[in-house]
């Protein structure tokens, strides 16, 4: 465990040092931080639209469609953090 | 799902891929238009950017419009668990597919991001006219009330 907490930190310096490296972290960070957004929301689109579903089974086409209207929305800003996401990388 | 449940006329099964394979139609109807841009501006290159990321954009929709049918059929509960997986998934692809090229010398980045995002984004907006989303129509609005509305407005 130690020696793997090592050779990262080994990793991590020597990126620091290169500084071609510190981009590709960013890119990394900015690309999972750009993801967590569109995950929280389209679990939130999903969530309602399944309550709705149950609650009123006859409604279910609609909700379906709001839904899957609703997580295409929600990706658009997913890709957004993909395109800096491949601007930062070196 | 049963096909019952929705209240419709058992025309839409699936609203979801009616609204994908609407955005589909439109999205190879406008994509003449974008890559004649992309070629003119970038050349070449712009042109294959822009394929790229007009492919990625309308199979992103496809996927995700499969994705819920296939799981909404089973269960609610896989429903939830196939959204957030497939939208990983879908991600983990684009970004698959361009990492290995991103490096190429014919690689433009600015017609592959403008597309992909704009088209993405517009497309969606320009549905948003076309969708019903009512007991009767989930999917789409239909197109002969359409035609009729047009006809009383001339």
């Amino acid at each position: 465990m130690l020696s793997l907490i090592a050779s990262t930190i080994s990793i991590l310096a020597a990126a620091v040092t290169e500084g071609e490296g510190l981009k590709a972290i960013g890119a990394g960070l900015g690309y999972g931080l750009a993801a967590i957004g569109p995950g929280v929301g389209i679990g939130i689109v999903v969530g309602a639209a399944i309550d709705a579903m149950t609650r009123q089974p006859e409604s279910a086409g609609t909700a379906r469609t709001t839904m899957f209207l609703g997580i295409a929305f929600t990706e658009a800003l997913a890709l957004i953090g993909f395109v800096v996401f491949i601007l930062l990388l070196p | 799902m049963a096909i019952e449940q929705d209240g419709s006329d058992g025309n839409h099964q699936a609203p979801e891929r009616e609204v994908a394979a609407d955005i589909f139609r439109r999205g190879l109807i406008i994509s003449p238009f974008l890559l004649v841009l992309a070629s003119v501006i970038w050349g070449l290159s712009g042109l294959a950017c822009g394929a790229i990321a007009l492919g990625i954009v309308l199979a992103n929709f496809i996927a995700g419009a499969w994705i819920i049918d296939w799981a909404v059929k089973i269960s609610p509960q896989l429903l939830m668990s196939a959204v957030l997986g497939g939208f990983v998934l879908r991600m983990g692809i684009i970004t698959g597919t361009i990492l290995p090229i991103r490096n190429q010398a014919w690689f433009e980045i600015m017609p592959f991001a403008l597309i992909l995002i704009f088209l993405h984004l517009g497309l969606l907006i320009w549905e948003t006219r076309y969708v019903s989303a009512t007991l009767k129509y989930p999917g789409l609005k239909p197109r002969v009330k359409r035609q009729n509305r047009k006809k009383s407005l001339d």
